[in-house]
């Protein structure tokens, strides 16, 4: 358990000016942990552009708050639950859901959608497929219950997850504008209310757990993991919104990490006033438990309410309604401290502020080049069989369909689901408004392993294409950075890179940062996962039809904007074909021409806005080939003529970005758009019946029934999983 | 005419029935809070998809017991129109408004999807405006929808014309393929798939509307 060092220790006995007692000490690790204070990471997340025109509320609160128009706003925020996914994948990944989701609501918002970006190791080893399953079905288990859709998300497979899988999931809600509740403790005087669930012993330092690095031991952690009750979540929705119609509600924040301890000096902090409770009067599920376990519970499901003084009964009524436990347990003080008593004898009393805002910021050593887990150098290659290439790309756990996982997510509950699981884009209406809102994660580790910073820097572009090919503005993002050890220079000075690329993305494509999460050491036995910044970012656009990436018609043309890419060996390095192909990693990721990138997003949304493209998708992940094949599978293919003097490999299958495929009976017209826009717009083809077909210069390169490109696809993950390799 | 669409702790489709019958319909609904004895003035009645109280112990098991339960009991003896919709088919077979059991999917797996199911009979008030044989296109999204019951009773139903809709692609093991059936009387009716998900242009099919719309056909010209 990652404790306080003597450093540290030293601060906090010159803020209280006396030794800590017990339970003050657990408070100030929690709350010092990395996971809380970001000590880390705060120097660097500073750099990170966070304002914007449509920006209600940045970094700081529960969730990043924009303006959607109409009076209406939305919030989200990613946040990973990595370690809880590894040692108890099932309640892991459901508490991971059910902590995401308190964090929309508690701001006013109904949760209207999540993803979820999720990285195991090869499904060769058993044990992740375990994992993989537990994982899944933990996510289903509570979006489905709590009736929020899971819309959509990516999963990737690589050995530096075997040991660590990532667990990111991002929910999205929303409001009017004038719903908008904060975790502030204002009004001294005023009751401080315990709502939801009662609190027991489960997940006790869960927030220190999550930041220490994984040993062989780490699996004695299980009671460290929390317990999910999504009804219970449910009812908390209903009741807290409901609750704040009353009027009655000053401030309210979710007890996530952290507990009680995280909330009640947050919220003091945040209003510059103190906080007082009685730990006996906080409902208990277990009897006999110390102010230390009570302060430190990461039991899930609870709320702290700050209400206005003499309207208390007016939230209770509404929580007994919904059969939930409702009680004060303290109230708002004008001293700024942190006072807990245990049956009214001081068992810890802190200075808010100190707390919860002063803790130790480090400036980890990073002054050497970020560790790269490859070569610059490329392998000699040559493919025998193009089509077979393709096959086995499109077999592949990163790139096959992932039906086997979203089928058992509800992805359509509430009716507003236009564009789900499998689009470059989902897209949620909002139905008070006519707009909708378009969402993508995003996250490449193989390109951030050769450059953080320019793989970061890649997956804004992606992610922002991703919302532009759907006809989506991109306006604000959110971010989940999963990193190594940070006390490893090498490590360090990956996460700066990343984050440094991420703010010169984000303010170049001008989707400000509003929240986010940092997941450091992610690490076991000594080994460090690859750099994986996940990347979430919304979109807005008019509620319409989804332009969908099928191809829809014959013989209509496919025209590829943005044009070939361009490619050489050394940015052929960090490709899915050197990935699954090649079996290889080297050199750098796909060069990246911002400016240009903008550009062609400008274009495929003007072109998609009015409605000259009957399919659209982006070209990413297996490049050219992959894409097309991917534009296939609902049975039209096409005939496709590659101009060029790339080695067949780099035309197929590198994964420059800044491209999109799409069909058109008015290819005029989109030329048109794209010259306007500076972009190039090639004829690459016409759509046919049944097969896929790619050739360059007379010389067929790729040449398979659409129907073979399916079956593969689309069997391929349920295939691995059939297969029990006994451990 | 008017709907109470009933609201148990853990409903969750709930909002999305209300929005089907009074935005793509034009009709008119209320929501009926589980605690209520009285359905109000409802002309016909929806038990929604969710989870009431989380499905503990089993699915519906729980909401049976439920106050507004007795007075939807007592409707549809009084010939009421009771339609219920995944959860709610669970809670009515739970109820022993119908007969047989749904069990869980037999991959085990939660599923959504959608699927092609094909009316089996429009001599019920919920499909009297499709044509037999008709197929629809409909999302469901369950764990628990495998469709159970003795042969005798699978017998009976067949033979009394209460299979409802069958699926096309079974996608949870139901005997027989039975996606949806009636009681006796035809007043009550309990479907796995969701036709509030299907009643909007932008959701991808209005093949649902049809069952909605037979509804408020059979109420306005009896």
């Amino acid at each position: 358990m990652s404790a306080l060092t003597p450093f540290e220790l030293d601060k906090v006995r010159s803020i209280l000016k006396r030794e800590p007692t017990e339970t003050e000490l657990g408070i100030f690790t929690v709350m010092w942990s990395e996971h809380c204070s970001y000590k880390s990471s705060r120097l660097h997340l500073k750099k990170l552009p966070t304002r914007g025109p449509r920006v209600l509320v940045g970094p700081g609160e529960n969730a990043g708050i924009i303006d959607i128009g109409d009076g209406y706003a939305i919030a989200f925020k990613i946040e990973s639950h990595n370690h809880p996914s590894f040692i108890e994948p099932f309640q892991g990944a459901a508490t991971g859901v059910g902590g995401i989701l308190r964090d929309i609501f508690t701001m006013g918002a109904r949760p209207i959608a999540v993803m979820d970006a999720l990285r195991f190791g090869p499904l060769e080893v058993p044990r992740n497929q375990r994992i993989l399953e537990g994982v899944v079905s933990g996510i289903a288990h509570y979006g489905n219950c709590f009736g929020v859709p899971t819309v959509g998300g990516e999963c990737v497979f690589e050995n530096c997850y075997n040991g660590n899988p990532l667990v990111n999931v991002f929910a999205l809600g929303v409001f009017k504008h004038d719903e908008i509740f904060y975790g502030r403790a204002a009004g001294v005087g005023n009751p401080v209310i315990y709502v939801g669930a009662k609190t027991g012993r489960d997940g006790i330092h869960g927030a220190s757990m999550a930041s220490a690095v994984f040993t062989a031991e780490s699996k004695q952690k299980r009671p460290n993991v929390q317990v999910g009750d999504p009804f219970l979540e449910k009812l908390l929705l209903e009741a807290c919104l409901e609750a704040m119609k009353t009027g009655a509600i000053v401030g309210i924040q979710d007890m996530g990490a952290a507990g009680l301890t995280c909330s009640t000096c947050e919220m003091g902090s945040r209003a510059g006033t103190g906080v007082e409770i009685d730990l006996a009067l906080v409902p208990q599920r277990e009897a006999g438990m110390t102010p230390y376990e009570i302060m430190l519970s990461e039991s899930q499901e609870r709320m702290l309410i700050v209400a206005e003084k003499g309207r208390e009964e007016e939230v209770f009524r509404v929580f007994h309604k919904w059969g939930l436990d409702a009680v004060t347990i303290g109230r708002v003080t004008g001293d700024g401290m942190l006072r807990v008593k245990n049956h009214g004898v001081v068992a810890a009393e802190i200075p808010n502020r100190e707390l919860a805002d002063e803790a130790p910021v480090y400036d980890r050593p990073h002054n050497v080049p970020p560790y790269r887990p490859a070569g610059m150098d490329a392998p000699r290659f040559s493919s025998r069989d193009l089509t077979a290439d393709l096959l086995k790309l499109l077999a592949s756990g990163d790139l096959c369909s992932k039906q086997w996982i979203w089928r058992q997510y509800d992805y359509m509950v509430r009716t507003n689901t236009i564009a789900g699981p499998g689009a470059d884009a989902a897209i949620v209406r909002i139905k008070e408004t006519g707009s909708s809102v378009a969402m993508s994660l995003d996250g490449n580790a193989r390109y951030c392993a050769l450059s953080p910073r320019e793989g970061t820097k890649l997956i804004v572009a992606e992610c922002c294409r991703n919302l532009s090919t759907a006809g989506a503005m991109p306006v604000a993002a959110t971010n989940n950075l999963n990193f190594g050890n940070p006390e490893r220079p090498e490590i360090m000075a990956q996460l700066v890179e990343s984050i440094e690329g991420l703010a010169e993305a984000c303010k170049f494509f001008e989707t400000p940062i509003t929240g986010g999460n940092v997941s450091l050491y992610n690490e076991t036995l000594g080994e460090s996962i690859w750099p994986t910044p996940v990347v979430g970012i919304v979109g807005l656009l008019k509620t319409a039809p989804p332009v969908t990436i099928p191809f829809k018609r014959e013989g209509r043309t496919v025209m590829l904007l943005g044009g070939l890419g361009s490619c050489d060996e050394t940015r052929f390095g960090g490709t899915q074909y050197a990935k699954v192909v090649l079996e290889n990693l080297w050199g750098l990721p796909p060069a990246l021409d911002m400016d240009y990138e903008k550009r062609v997003q400008a274009a495929i949304r003007e072109i998609v806005n009015a409605g000259l493209a009957e399919s659209a998708h982006d070209v990413s992940d297996g490049g050219l080939a992959v894409a097309l094949a991917e534009c296939s599978m609902r049975g039209i293919g096409a005939t496709v003529e590659l101009a060029g003097d790339l080695r067949p490999e780099f035309l197929l299958f590198h994964e420059g970005p800044s491209r999109v495929i799409l069909s058109t009976a008015v290819p005029a017209e989109v030329e048109r758009i794209a010259r306007a826009h500076g972009v190039e717009a090639l004829r690459a083809g016409v759509t046919m019946k049944e097969i896929l077909r790619i050739g360059n210069d007379s010389l067929t390169l790729i040449d398979c029934a659409v129907q073979q490109l399916r079956e593969v696809w689309e069997n391929a993950l349920e295939n691995q999983l059939a297969v029990r390799v006994e451990s | 005419m008017r709907f109470g669409v009933v609201v148990f702790p853990g409903s969750n489709c709930d909002h999305d029935a209300w929005y089907a019958i009074t935005r793509n319909l034009g009709q008119q609904a209320e929501m009926i809070w589980h605690d209520s004895p009285t359905l109000g003035d409802a002309d016909a009645v929806i038990l929604p998809g969710g989870f009431s109280y989380g499905d503990y112990l089993r699915c519906g098991a729980i909401a049976k017991f439920s106050p507004v339960m007795t007075a939807v009991r007592r409707f549809a003896e009084q010939g009421g129109l009771v339609l219920g919709i995944c959860n709610g088919f669970q809670i009515l077979v739970e109820s022993g408004l119908l007969p047989g059991a749904l069990l869980r999917n037999r991959d085990l797996k939660f599923v959504c999807r959608e699927v092609t199911v094909r009316v089996e009979t429009a001599n019920t008030p919920f499909t009297l405006a499709a044509a037999p044989g008709q197929t629809l296109r409909l999302p469901v999204a369950h764990g628990e929808g495998c469709y159970f019951a003795d042969e005798r009773t699978l017998d009976r139903l067949e033979r009394e014309d209460c299979v409802v809709l069958r699926y096309l692609d079974n996608p949870n093991g139901s005997l027989r393929d039975i996606a949806g059936i009636c009681n006796e009387r035809r007043n009550v009716m309990g479907l796995m798939p969701h036709p509030e998900r299907a009643a909007d242009e932008l959701m991808g099919s209005t093949d649902g509307r049809v069952i909605l719309e037979s509804m408020v056909h059979s109420l306005v010209a009896p």
